[in-house]
């Protein structure tokens, strides 16, 4: 159906194309929070304390988006916040990619006692409640910037292996994998040139996802105090504090919100773009 | 026979699947830098009764020996005592069990009627713009978290429209005549709707939060599976006998497209119940999950311990039991 | 006074240029056996789907009358459609093993139609599954009645496959080459079933098949398609004496004969094929213009 597939074709580039831009308007405010932000995030003034949004009465001008119980500008702090979570999101998102995957290309690709291990490894991790996990480690490294990156590549690397494992088995039972073989490749030589480019597209669409969850696992830390030790703020912290004060002053609350749920929304998003991008059907 | 090795193999890889997480906890707690012993003592406490304290809860022997010594209790149905209670953790445990079971089967519930009728009517409305709303709509759903669904729904019923409770279990003042503490359960049997409803009006924000990333699975796999089921030669001859499109779906292709989401959806359905853990706490709801979180803040050892093998037993329980669901439901295998 | 009536019936992909079905006209009387051949792709299936209104949700009607009984089934509301050829018409499908409900038993199978459409009583659904069995050679029916599908054997499946068809007595079969996904020593058996069983049940039959040695056997008419477009109308003994127009001429001497094995394969020769081409072509200016 021609119609059917013009508007596919449509769609998925829009979605591509505004997921991308948030995530480059977040990139962006990272790089240059300290410049474009109207006040100190740091700054506290009590005579300032739950100023609504610019749009609403009683509110001092300066202050777009309203400021929390100890009078800080959200807006400035939801800035600054983005550096942590751009931070957490790139460097985690990839580390947790590149272990994950090797491991599951190994076992998946190697079989045998390779295999069995991993398997078994990925099983007992699978039997731990993520966020208790995370949060039991950082309880005990200690909170910081790189706990939180580690916890997130400790918990979150079966997701990983799990679908790359699945996938090299696929890959590694086809036709192609068995000519290489008798070519005279050897077994890693395999492995990387005929079986990793196949799996690439699952990797990298997975990488956007993980993106994504390491962006939340970070804000759920935060939210119970166990994220950086540093008074910089975090999205997760913010809606922690403004969880407690969110019938007095909900904007503390929705900002931030606001601000993860379109971040999440457009890594996955983002993820499902790349994906369809990749699916040789629509090409 | 061979149904008797296939139970066995499952036993002893379950057996060495909860060691595993026995051990890694254990070990991981033990390089704690904090002294949970001195966090529990007022400030002016001697070396004396730290060293007193700490051979107490035997954290002055090796973690091996620690280990022996916790593993032999299990065995005995002993799980220590928590530290910041001084209770058996047993008993802590198997108490706050009830309220997180109850959350995650309410959740499970709603999740799949949820789920089942985006498929369904997505099915019903195929080729329409109607079904495309659903599809994007759902795929929407699909990327958002249940912490995010709990922010959202706190602010939406707790503060713009209060209609629902966004903390604790049961309304404080209310006395409760419950022998056990699934209270929900409880209150049904004991007709007591005025509590039940109390209590539903506490649950159901927490749980539509778990349930709804798992509604969004359920709803894109069972419709993709549907989607490939009503293509079958034996939905179209049931057209053929008169059957409108909805009995063609629901009785035709449904019972079919279920089985190979069943799979997944266990697996979901334990990540849903790790969700309790921020969720529980989100909504100061009391469960495991947020008193797992107290535990690790308050490095109550025993007691993380206690939650953490409990949680992994609920995981593997719930994947034996959809693994048999399969098998029984398959009529493939039934005969097998 | 046919039965089935077909008059013009035009039918494409939706949004596609092309039809699919080309002014489509047959017609079945009660009790007649007509065979609907032609190579894959000509549209045979088409039309037996259209009959009993399971087309592709891709493909639509473009103008036509299917009249089943005198009535104009593409007239009435969908709901009476269902109804009416659920109540008179039957389907025996092709692919035996995709063709019945892995998940339930075949009994359910065979009297579903009967409790549910046609309100008989379990007792008289059942027994009449059972006649039924009993009709098409299956041993021991109350037994497979209970098995599943995937108990069954392909050949066994056809069977009940055959036997839910005359299930609601129908007064029109659809048969979709009921016999290509069989095995060659299954397919003599399951055809002397088919064609005993309408020769019983008096039954009118549509049967779809590319394979004309069937239609020798089964049939008393025959419409030959090409592209969507019948190009020979007529009855059996007059097609294998002398079939008329040239792509059917072909046709015949292209089919293996057995009584003569070592005579080489004729393929349907170029200009055939570019003449009944042409008369497809004239036909689309044709529509196209009118």
């Amino acid at each position: 159906m021609r119609d059917g597939r013009g508007q596919v074709r449509r769609k998925v580039g829009l979605r591509l194309w505004l997921s991308a831009g948030w995530l480059t308007l977040l990139l962006l405010a990272a790089l240059l929070a300290p410049w474009i932000s109207p006040k100190d995030p740091l700054a506290q003034d009590l005579f300032l304390g739950r100023l609504p949004p610019f749009w609403m009465a009683g509110t001092e001008p300066g202050y777009w988006l309203g400021t929390d119980s100890l009078g800080r500008d959200v807006l400035s702090r939801i800035l600054h916040g983005t550096r942590v979570a751009m931070t957490v999101a790139l460097v985690a998102g990839t580390i947790t990619c590149v272990i994950g995957a090797v491991l599951g290309l190994l076992a998946g690709f190697l079989r045998g006692w390779v295999d069995i291990v991993i398997s078994r490894l990925i099983d007992i991790w699978m039997a731990f409640p993520p966020v208790l996990f995370s949060i039991l480690l950082i309880a005990v490294i200690g909170p910081g910037l790189w706990s939180i990156i580690l916890a997130i590549v400790v918990i979150d690397w079966t997701r990983f292996a799990r679908v790359v494992r699945a996938e090299a088995m696929g890959q590694g039972a086809m036709d192609y994998v068995a000519s290489a073989q008798v070519a005279g490749r050897g077994r890693m030589g395999t492995m990387l040139v005929e079986i990793l480019p196949n799996v690439l597209p699952t990797i990298i669409v997975l990488l956007t996802l993980e993106m994504g969850i390491a962006v939340i696992v970070e804000a759920i830390l935060s939210f119970v105090n166990l994220s950086i030790s540093t008074d910089d703020p975090t999205w997760g912290g913010m809606i922690a504090e403004g969880r407690t004060s969110v019938h007095q002053a909900w904007w503390v609350l929705v900002f931030p919100l606001i601000t993860l749920f379109l971040t999440v929304l457009s890594f996955s998003q983002l993820g499902e773009g790349l994906k369809d991008r990749f699916d040789p059907v629509l090409r | 026979m061979p149904l008797f090795r296939a139970v066995l193999l499952r036993l002893l890889t379950t057996a060495v699947t909860l060691l595993g997480v026995a051990v890694i906890v254990f070990v991981v707690i033990r390089v704690v830098p904090g002294n949970p012993i001195a966090m529990m003592l007022p400030p002016g406490a001697t070396d004396e009764d730290v060293a007193r304290l700490t051979a107490l809860y035997g954290l002055d022997k090796s973690v091996f020996r620690q280990f022996l010594i916790w593993g032999g209790g299990v065995l005995h149905g002993d799980f220590g005592t928590s530290i910041t209670t001084r209770q058996p953790v047993l008993g802590l445990v198997l108490g706050r069990l009830p309220a997180t079971l109850e959350l995650s089967v309410m959740a499970l519930v709603i999740a799949t009627a949820l789920g089942g009728f985006a498929a369904l009517t997505g099915t019903r409305l195929r080729g329409t713009r109607s079904e495309a709303a659903i599809d994007v709509a759902n795929g929407m759903a699909l990327s958002v978290p249940d912490f995010l669904w709990g922010l959202m729904l706190i602010l939406l019923f707790g503060v713009l429209w209060p209609v629902f409770h966004i903390s604790g279990r049961v309304t404080p003042s209310i006395e409760l005549p419950f022998t056990t503490n699934f209270y929900l359960f409880e209150s049904l049997i004991r007709l007591r709707l005025d509590l039940w409803w109390d209590i539903v009006s506490h649950m159901l924000l927490p749980a539509l939060a778990l349930a709804l990333p798992l509604a969004a699975i359920i709803g894109q796999l069972l419709k993709q599976s549907l989607k490939e089921t009503m293509h079958l030669d034996y939905v179209t001859l049931s057209r053929t006998k008169g059957y409108s499109e909805t009995h063609v779906i629901t009785r035709e292709a449904l019972p079919n497209a279920i089985l190979p989401t069943l799979t997944l959806v266990g697996v979901q359905f334990t990540f849903l119940i790790g969700g309790t853990v921020i969720i529980e706490r989100l909504f100061s709801y009391e469960g495991l999950g947020n008193m797992a979180i107290d535990a690790v803040i308050n490095r109550d050892l025993p007691l993380i311990q206690g939650i953490v093998i409990l949680f992994a037993v609920i995981f593997t329980a719930v994947n034996l039991i959809v693994d048999l669901a399969y098998a029984a439901l398959n009529p493939r295998l039934r005969h097998a | 006074m046919s039965f089935l009536e077909v008059r013009n019936l035009s039918a494409r992909v939706r949004g596609a240029p092309d039809r699919l079905l080309r002014d489509v006209s047959l017609s079945v009387a009660p009790g007649e056996v007509r065979g609907l051949v032609g190579e894959s792709g000509a549209g045979k299936s088409m039309i037996g789907k259209a009959v009993l209104g399971i087309l592709p949700r891709a493909v639509e009607v473009l103008c036509g009358e299917i009249l089943l009984g005198g009535t104009d089934l593409l007239r009435l509301p969908p709901a009476e459609r269902r109804r009416r050829i659920g109540a008179t018409c039957a389907l025996i499908p092709q692919d035996p093993l995709t063709a019945l409900n892995p998940s339930r038993r075949i009994g359910p199978q065979m009297t579903d139609r009967l409790v549910d459409i046609l309100g008989w009583t379990r007792a008289k659904a059942d027994a009449r599954a059972r006649d039924l069995l009993a009709e098409v050679q299956i041993a021991d029916p109350d037994r497979v009645l209970r098995q599943y599908p995937h108990e069954l054997s392909g050949g066994m499946r056809q069977r009940v496959l055959i036997a839910s068809a005359f299930a609601a007595e129908p007064k029109l079969i659809v048969a979709d080459e009921p016999t290509t996904a069989l095995d060659v020593t299954v397919q003599k058996e399951v055809l002397r079933l088919i064609a005993g069983m309408q020769a019983r049940h008096g039954t009118a039959l549509l049967f779809v098949t590319h394979d004309l040695g069937v239609v020798s056997k089964v049939c008393q008419s025959l419409s030959v398609l090409y592209a969507g477009m019948v190009v020979e109308d007529t009855t059996v003994r007059d097609f294998f004496r002398a079939p008329a127009h040239p792509y059917a001429r072909a046709l015949l001497a292209a089919t293996p004969k057995y009584t003569d094995p070592d005579r080489s394969l004729v393929p349907v020769a170029q200009d055939v094929l570019d003449g009944v081409q042409a008369q497809v072509d004239a036909a689309d200016r044709g529509w196209r213009n009118g």
